[in-house]
């Protein structure tokens, strides 16, 4: 795949402030807009600019987990965070909260949604790499022969109704 | 009665569960608990024959009416015999049986112990569901038999064909138990049988019951899978298709048949099929030339004496049923392990391969002959003694329509029976063997000891119960009871005087004898017979015809259905989606909201508008989609302007990462729309297209206008209250999606999940490009069976 400059080096400089940000919504989600769903979709746009830039690969080589992994991870998480108050005696998804000072920083709140919120971020970004994964190679390969199938061949494929297809396969 | 009933599902899972560590030795493992039945049975039998039956209840979901009742009563107490007595015996047969175990010859056994157990549940069930569940697992128990050699074909469609005819028969079953159980207010056969429910309805719930009995005990027409059946290894045949399973239908209609038998259709129905049953069966066995299917038809024969016997609700008569259901058992196990022993050591069953055998064979042709000999209903043997009560009980007290008939169907039958008990000595002594065949039967091994003991011993009881019936006595009348309650049966005795039961015997015995001995001709004239009546379907035939409509049916439904082309998929989706909530949405119309309410709503609207018009009219898909994403842009202005950055935010960042997905698969698609869909199409899309917009403008004002209207209008106030001091969050509309209503978020992500999987696979399937061809179930290579 043939490679674009510009388009490399703005990536480089965007993609991480993005993420940056995303990581800002998530945090930030509780007290002001925000929150992890739209951390996650912020951290799946700063993906797609990895798309554009060098393809399928290129997303695969940000990410050292296999993106159903980092969907599963997240269920888990947010899974734990409503399951834990029911074993300490609670109700489901039960929140607690701590506060403590930290210096230059100020008074921190955390609560025990962050985890819940992180464990949403990670379900949407697995999502979002799950479907660069499904539909972002450039060339389908058959499962059954290997062979490449050119996208021409499936467009005029899906362009058919059912019963032309038929037709035209045999 | 729990214990034992876990007891055989452990033993089950234990032996299949080892795999074939045991070998054979699984059988001995598997005998432990029939044999552990058995002497439960005995401790409690004294009880039971005098009236008090063994109760065990356990409610299983108390709301629903549903529970494991066990009832033990002396009728019980007969199948309960049959089910264990045999089944341990065969389990020593089996032993012999597989001296050189393949792999899955352990699991046989494992599935026998299992299916002991569900054949004990279907006899001592006293709750109509829970005798369902039982009886649908000697079903499926009964499938795995069949195909446990699963790399041969013809047992693969043995099994299928098994499983569906008695599978459907068992649905229809249910349908009849709960007609019966709603109408009665019970579920309990024995507060049922005390206060029977009647009419019309109950009336057609006795018809389906009926339809499951006569599927499973093999009555015509749906006797077809019996003889397929016969793939099983012997000792499986010996002890399901003949002794035990098939007697299933038998045992319901026995049961019911004293109170219902004179509800409409029930007798005649029960009669008529088991007298065509009985006829045919005893018809197609004469003709076999193998041994073991001459077994398999003379079993469908017996099974429909066993209905003429019990269908009629007259306890004299049933009382002869009782003795029947006994002799048959024994004596048709033995006869089966013969056959099974000539299989194992010869290695063939065909009678025009056998010659006879060598002196180390006595015992197993003594059984084989003493056996046939109680099928035929010579004295002084068990199979006499029931049969001469059959007789007696028609004879004397046959009271209802149609009795005569009956009756001569039976001495019919019981020749039609003497004719091939005679086949099949001739058979076994090797008379029937052609010239040009390989003599190999009078050279053959003699069998082991533990082979031919359970067939001896059976063969024991047979004799021992027809020279002193008083063994035998006391359970067939305590079991006449139990079907009846207050009656008093006579004893049964091995002569009960020269009276006209006994001259119809002597009649069955010459007309008998004389077809034995003139066979030819007669086995001419039966040919002859046989092909003029060729152009009535068998039950076969009919069988595969209406698996093969079945598939054909499912298919051009399928194909009207899901016919492959998406508009018409998505056209279908909305129009439900849409009119359903539409309908009544209509009825809570509420006013016309202020449409505007700041200036800068007008642009970002006409914005909204212009684009969603132009996506929809351009050809280009690229541009269509970019265009969406414009409108959801608009929207999410009209968000700010509302004072919702949330949702805005989230409206912004969704409507990019949906327009690069978009992209994503628009690749793979032509640049353009191609038109290539008939004119017709352009005004349906237009409808279906302005019916969704309506509906999606209506529910949007239904529901905008329904908050007001519901207990806590203030439902919102309440929240944005709340988020700080109980949620610790100032963003009201985060604390909701992870406190307030976190559990809703829980399962939404889950839903993203899945709906991940499914896209995946989606994308994955799309670019499969060949399909593999998918066999045809009812393309079974031909069987022997359609002899």
């Amino acid at each position: 795949m043939r490679r674009l400059l510009v388009v490399d080096t703005a990536v480089r400089v965007l993609y991480h402030s993005i993420l940056v940000l995303s990581l800002y919504f998530l945090f930030a989600g509780h007290n002001q807009p925000g929150g992890g769903f739209v951390g996650g979709l912020t951290a799946g746009a700063a993906v797609s600019f990895r798309y554009v830039a060098g393809g399928v690969d290129e997303v695969r080589s940000a990410f050292r987990l296999r993106p159903a992994t980092i969907l599963g991870l997240g269920l888990v998480i947010a899974s734990a965070t409503a399951i834990v108050p029911i074993l300490l005696g609670g109700a489901v998804l039960e929140h607690g909260d701590v506060e403590f000072h930290v210096w230059l920083l100020g008074t921190i709140k955390a609560t025990s949604a962050l985890p819940f919120d992180i464990g949403v971020y990670l379900v949407v970004v697995g999502l979002v790499l799950m479907m660069f994964e499904a539909f972002g190679d450039d060339v389908a390969t058959d499962e059954i022969s290997g062979e490449a199938v050119s996208a021409d061949v499936i467009a005029a494929d899906a362009e058919l109704p059912g019963h032309q297809r038929e037709r035209r396969r045999r | 009665m729990f214990l034992l009933l876990t007891l055989h599902l452990l033993v089950g899972i234990v032996i299949v569960a080892t795999g074939d560590r045991f070998g054979r030795r699984a059988f001995l493992v598997a005998a432990v608990a029939p044999l552990a039945t058995v002497a439960w049975a005995l401790g409690h039998a004294d009880a039971v024959l005098e009236g008090r039956p063994v109760v065990e209840d356990a409610t299983w979901v108390e709301a629903l009416g549903l529970g494991l009742d066990l009832r033990l009563d002396a009728f019980g107490l007969a199948m309960t015999a049959l089910v264990s007595g045999i089944g341990f015996l065969v389990c020593v047969y089996a032993y012999g049986y597989f001296s050189h175990p393949k792999p899955g010859t352990a699991r046989l056994a494992g599935l026998m112990v299992m299916f002991a157990g569900a054949m004990l549940g279907v006899v001592w069930a006293d709750h109509l569901l829970a005798l369902f569940v039982a009886w649908e697992l000697t079903s499926v128990t009964s499938y795995l038999l069949i195909g446990n050699d699963d790399r041969n074909p013809r047992a693969r469609a043995a099994a299928l064909q098994a499983i569906l005819v008695t599978g459907a028969g068992g649905l229809v079953m249910l349908i009849g138990f709960i007609v019966i159980g709603q109408h009665a207010g019970t579920y309990r056969i024995s507060e049922l049988l005390a206060d029977p429910p009647t009419g019309g309805a109950v009336a057609g719930g006795l018809v389906c019951v009926l339809v499951g009995a006569f599927t499973k005990s093999a009555q015509a027409p749906f006797g077809s899978w019996l003889p397929g059946a016969m793939v099983a290894p012997t000792p499986i045949s010996a002890y399901l298709h003949s002794a035990t399973m098939v007697k299933a239908g038998v045992y319901l209609v026995a049961r019911l048949s004293p109170v219902f038998a004179a509800v409409a259709p029930w007798r005649g129905l029960v009669l008529v099929v088991g007298a065509v049953t009985m006829i045919i069966g005893g018809l197609r066995a004469l003709r076999q030339t193998d041994l073991k299917l001459l077994l398999a038809y003379g079993t469908i024969s017996q099974l429909g004496f066993l209905m003429l016997l019990f269908g009629t609700g007259e306890y004299r008569i049933a009382q002869a049923g009782v003795a029947l259901l006994l002799a048959h058992g024994a004596f048709k196990a033995a006869l089966f392990m013969v056959v099974g022993i000539v299989d194992h050591e010869v290695g063939t069953r065909d009678v025009r391969e056998l010659h006879g055998f060598g002196p180390g064979w006595r015992p197993t042709v003594a059984v084989g002959v003493i056996g046939a000999a109680s099928m035929a209903g010579l004295p002084p043997l068990f199979g006499f003694i029931a049969k001469e009560k059959a007789l007696d009980g028609y004879v004397e007290h046959g009271a209802f329509t149609g009795s005569g008939a009956v009756l001569a169907v039976i001495v019919i039958g019981s020749v039609l029976t003497f004719a091939y008990s005679t086949r099949f000595v001739l058979g076994l002594l090797g008379r029937l063997g052609a010239d040009h065949a390989e003599r190999r039967s009078p050279t053959a091994h003699p069998p082991a000891a533990v082979f031919v003991g359970p067939a001896v011993a059976l063969t024991v009881f047979t004799v021992a119960a027809g020279l002193a019936p008083v063994i035998v006595d006391r359970l067939v009348r305590s079991a006449t009871v139990a079907l009846q309650p207050g009656v008093t049966p006579s004893t049964v005795q091995l002569w009960a005087g020269f009276n006209t039961a006994f001259v119809l015997s002597l009649v069955v015995i010459t007309v008998g004898v004389t077809l034995a001995v003139v066979g030819r001709p007669v086995a001419r004239f039966q040919r002859r017979a046989s092909q003029a009546i060729r152009w009535i379907p068998s039950a076969e035939q009919g069988f595969l015809f209406c698996l093969r409509g079945t598939l054909q049916g499912s298919k051009r439904v399928t194909a009207v259905v899901q016919n492959g082309s998406l508009p018409i998929y998505l056209a279908v989706i909305l129009v439900v989606a849409t009119v359903a909530p539409l309908i009544p949405a209509t009825t809570v119309f509420p006013s016309l909201p202020r449409l505007v309410d700041t200036p800068i709503q007008i642009p970002l609207a006409i914005v909204v508008v212009v684009a969603a018009v132009a996506a929809s009219v351009i050809r280009r898909r690229i541009a269509a989609a970019l265009l969406l994403g414009a409108v959801g842009y608009g929207m999410a202005g009209l968000f700010i302007v509302q004072g919702a950055p949330d949702l805005a935010l989230t409206q912004l960042v969704i409507e990019t990462l949906a327009t690069v997905l978009f992209v994503l698969v628009l690749r793979f698609l032509p640049a353009r729309w191609a038109d290539r869909s008939p004119a017709v199409a352009l005004p349906i899309r237009l409808g279906v297209s302005a019916l969704t917009g309506v509906t999606v403008f209506v529910l949007a004002l239904v529901s905008a206008g329904a908050r007001s209207s519901v207990d806590r209008p203030n439902i919102s106030q309440e929240m944005i209250e709340r988020a700080a001091p109980d949620a610790k969050g100032n963003n009201v509309v985060n604390v909701i999606l992870v406190d307030f209503r976190g559990l809703d978020t829980l399962g939404e992500i889950t839903v993203l999940l899945v709906a991940a999987a499914g896209a995946v696979t989606l994308a994955r399937t799309g670019r499969r490009r060949a399909s593999t061809p998918t066999p045809d179930p009812t393309r079974a290579p031909d069987r022997e069976v359609s002899a």
